[in-house]
């Protein structure tokens, strides 16, 4: 908590920083602010930035580094045979250390030196937050100090303070850079790991996936096979079936909104289609797994078919039921892109109006309909609340939607809840997962927006 | 004439398939005219099935007992060591009160289930009524205390009493105890307000929402405090200042395709890069807050320049004009006037980050956790997650609490989509 009280501490000295700055600048020209390079207000920006942004940028380096630093010097005091222990005994030793320090539980026994070196630990943690404090307060006041005291009335002080908000307005925008190489990098890394211990092509071609590795060898029923294979044709069959119940009924009530339907109908029940994107995807897997499932078993059994209680139709007229609203929107706007003169061609040769849409509008829109239903698609094979819920767990190769079939989040979200070790295959097996469902649905994007902008530019 | 009666021909022909035409138009109507109504029948389905099964759980079934406060159990009378009240054996004093009210109960197995109609919370109620008012040892009160959820189902009506005992969790026992203690008016149902002032629990009947609540505060909190801003800036810098060239093309694809990558692809980024490079902790909301930043942050950019977009040009003009500069312009001006459209996309991106659940089982925030969080380090669970785990729960009672919690985590999206189209509609300018 002490670091939430360091902050507002510096953000009120930046507050008196702005104050002195701008009452300085004043005072050099004798009140009068036509004799001043910048408004007073710059000065004051800039006495501030100089009194917070340094002592911020050490406060976030002295935290990411305090851990280390101090763990490194406990492990210098600690005795010699701990010392020595290999790096994830030692690790756990550390933790221990660390949770008496704070008066949790620990996993050992408490001794003297495990004693001695929570108490070291927990005095130099001390120091260290102290240290922080009185090194940051001080940078702050000096660097604000020493920037009033620079401030001349040629001073340009605007340009300065306009470069600082344009250097951050340059680094946010690069963010959404960084959070793609970051993407990129981390499911990469573990992926590369993952394909030194399972070969790449038995990954995409194997016909089987069980991904129970041994933890002993003589252990029974793991056997750690990692074809995903089956995965993905889960994912097919329950995207393929979302895809049937959604296109339709998304484009034909698209269709509507967009030619029949008058403004008051419209002004009511779009909105009312639009709460359908609004709803979490958990509540829809809730749904799936209470009510839909068990009407189609009951269903099923009445008409004399099996149908599992985890069947892909579950999974997939419920994911089709959350996509509606996304297909409709889509369509919708790319019928109303179609320009006018062409329903007003159609019209005029004596065309219905179902006939001109089907005629003319449709394969106007198509790209942008394509386009839509692509983008679609990738929702549908990312989605991961409604098919952890609803669809099964077992890899199961059919395409029998009355089976339950598993999909790639599904088994991404199994693998990796839960306790994990970072070497074993397979925690690394939902990275090399979830590089191939980032491909594939970047790929799936890419395409989509292309056409859909190709398309825009046609009407244009 | 032959012209004449080609012309003929062809307006029979007309008139021949007209009838065919027009009734495939009406089909075609009718079609579009059906998609909506499946749409708008999905929508009223899903809301009837969430609140005719969550509703009952914002009742709770309470039981009526005759406790006597036994010094001899509690402490003498006039201790107020709070150490002493508080290790005292509460559990005994409802034992001691039901077997008083059913003497005829004396086999030790038949005892146990007698006691089982009440809450094991029940004990925890009255040891804070004690150690509130340490005047009550030694006195007798009619107390209202929870029934166990079982209880609980049976009043409300989920469970069915056509099964054969075997099948049900209520046997003809506690039937019978349970009609008994109607008859003398000792059941009755109130208001839960469990449901909004615990956190969560194993037992249903003392489990409640409001560490979920919590949680996601913290984590929205933590989500807006660095998505807003930031998205702001990266709309200001793309739509104000950026260039013309590869690099700013390239910010956008990126941008474009980030609000199509599939959400858990931002958790497993959570999972390596927070967790496991920067060593932050599991379960928390400031690194559930860190991911859901990443992933609303496209929303929020491409809503804010739509914003922007929609400040006319004239505006700029002129502030330029009478020698503000640039960065003047933007702050003093364009940014006043594009604020409230990028409001309406954050709150919304705001929504977007409340109801999402894949991401965050990545990063552990699916652990079970009892105390309501008190800041962004504490390990919390979020609402939707807190669904999704009691929709997990095989209690029956849990059914209803999962229904009671998504009617909350709706009311929570719907109020903020209002506020958003509120906003819209209030700021909105034509110019």
């Amino acid at each position: 908590m002490h670091t939430s009280t360091l902050i507002i501490l510096l953000l009120g000295l930046m507050s008196l920083a702005y104050y002195f700055g701008r009452k300085r600048s004043l005072s050099i020209v004798g009140g009068k602010i036509r004799d001043l390079h910048s408004l007073p207000s710059y000065y004051g920006l800039q006495t501030a930035m100089w009194c917070g942004i340094p002592a911020l940028i050490l406060l976030s380096l002295w935290i990411s580094f305090e851990e280390t630093v101090v763990t490194g010097i406990v492990v210098e005091s600690l005795p010699q045979e701990l010392q020595s222990l290999p790096p994830e005994r030692l690790d756990l030793v550390l933790n221990d250390v660390r949770n008496l320090s704070k008066g949790d539980i620990v996993s050992s026994t408490v001794d003297q030196t495990m004693q001695q070196a929570a108490d070291h630990y927990s005095s130099l943690m001390d120091i260290s937050h102290m240290a922080l404090f009185v090194v940051a307060l001080s940078v702050a006041i000096l660097a604000g100090l020493w920037a009033r005291r620079t401030i001349t009335r040629e001073q340009r002080a605007r340009n300065r303070v306009e470069k600082a908000i344009n250097f951050f307005l340059l680094s946010s925008s690069t963010l959404a850079i960084f959070t793609t190489i970051g993407i990129v990098l981390s499911v990469l890394f573990e992926s590369m790991r993952f394909f030194q211990q399972i070969p790449v092509t038995e990954f995409l071609f194997g016909l089987e996936w069980s991904p129970q590795t041994a933890i002993r060898p003589d252990q029974v029923g793991s056997s750690g096979v990692f074809g995903s294979v089956p995965l993905f044709a889960g994912t097919m069959l329950i995207t393929l079936i979302a895809m049937i119940v959604a296109v339709p009924i998304g484009l034909m009530s698209a269709i509507y909104m967009a030619e029949y339907a008058g403004k008051r109908f419209r002004t009511l029940a779009k909105p009312v289609l639009e709460v359908l994107a609004g709803i979490p995807t958990v509540v829809y897997g809730f749904f799936a797994a209470l009510t839909v499932a068990p009407f189609f078993r009951d269903m099923g059994t009445n008409i004399g078919l099996t149908v599992s209680s985890e069947s892909a139709l579950a999974a997939g007229v419920v994911m089709g039921i959350m996509i509606i609203p996304f297909v409709s929107s889509l369509s919708d706007d790319v019928i109303n892109a179609v320009p006018q003169a062409m329903r007003d061609g159609a019209y005029g040769l004596g065309a219905t109006r179902s006939e001109t849409i089907r005629n003319v509008i449709i394969p106007a829109a198509l790209p942008g309909i394509v386009g839509g239903v692509l983008l679609a698609v990738s929702r549908a094979i990312g989605e991961t609340m409604i098919v952890v819920m609803a669809a099964g767990l077992s890899a199961n190769l059919s395409a029998n939607p009355l089976e339950a079939v598993t999909t790639v989040t599904v088994q991404i979200v199994t693998l990796l809840v839960g306790d994990q070790e970072f070497d074993s295959a397979k925690t690394l097996a939902a990275f090399a997962l979830a590089l191939v469902l980032f491909v594939i649905t970047l790929a799936l994007n890419m395409i989509a927006l292309h056409i859909v902008r190709k398309y825009r530019e046609q009407y244009e | 004439m032959n012209n004449q009666q080609q012309h003929q021909k062809t307006m029979e022909r007309v008139q021949q398939g007209l009838d065919r035409r027009y009734r495939k138009e009406r089909h075609f109507r009718w079609l579009g005219l059906g998609a909506i109504i499946l749409g708008l029948l999905f929508v009223s389905f899903l809301f009837i099935t969430i609140i005719s099964n969550g509703y009952t759980a914002f009742q709770q079934t309470y039981v009526k007992l005759d406790v006597f406060y036994d010094p001899e159990m509690i402490a003498p009378i006039g201790e107020t060591d709070p150490e002493v009240l508080s290790r005292a054996n509460y559990g005994g004093l409802i034992k001691a009160s039901m077997r008083q009210m059913f003497p005829e109960v004396t086999n030790r197995r038949e005892k146990k289930v007698l006691y089982g109609l009440i809450s094991t919370g029940a004990s925890y109620e009255l040891r804070n009524a004690v150690m509130s008012n340490p005047a009550l040892i030694g006195s007798k009160a009619e107390v209202w205390v929870v029934a166990d959820d079982d209880v609980d189902m049976l009043i409300k009506g989920h469970i069915d009493l056509r099964l054969p005992e075997s099948d049900r969790r209520i046997k003809d026992n506690q039937l019978g105890w349970i009609h008994l203690l109607q008859e003398q008016d000792r059941i009755e149902k109130r208001f839960n307000t469990t449901f909004f002032t615990a956190g969560d629990s194993r037992e249903p009947e003392l489990s409640g929402i409001k560490g979920a609540i919590a949680g996601s505060f913290f984590t929205l909190l933590i989500c807006l405090t660095i998505a807003f801003p930031v998205g702001v800036a990266a709309a200001v810098y793309l739509e104000e200042f950026a260039p013309k060239n590869r690099w700013t093309d390239l910010i956008e694809v990126n941008i474009n395709n980030l609000a199509a990558v599939p959400s858990i692809v931002f958790g497993l980024l959570g999972l390596a890069v927070f967790i496991n490079f920067f060593g932050l902790p599991r379960s928390v909301p400031l690194v559930g807050g860190l991911v859901l930043a990443l992933m609303t942050l496209p929303t929020i950019i491409i809503a804010s320049r739509a914003a922007l977009k929609s400040v006319p040009p004239s505006i700029r003009e002129a502030a330029l004009g009478i020698g503000a500069s640039p960065m003047q312009t933007i702050t003093h001006h364009v940014l006043p006037l594009a604020l409230p459209g990028m409001l309406t996309g954050t709150i919304i991106g705001m929504a977007q980050a409340l109801g999402e659940t894949a991401p965050l089982l990545m990063i552990g925030m699916v652990a079970f956790i009892v105390d309501v969080p008190g800041s962004v380090m504490d390990p919390s669970a979020v609402l939707p997650v807190q669904i999704y785990l009691w929709a997990d729960s095989p209690e029956r009672a849990f059914v209803e609490r999962t229904s009671a919690a998504i009617m909350v985590l709706l009311a929570f999206l719907i109020s903020m989509n209002l506020l958003a189209v509120w906003l819209r509609k209030k700021f909105e300018r034509r110019w």
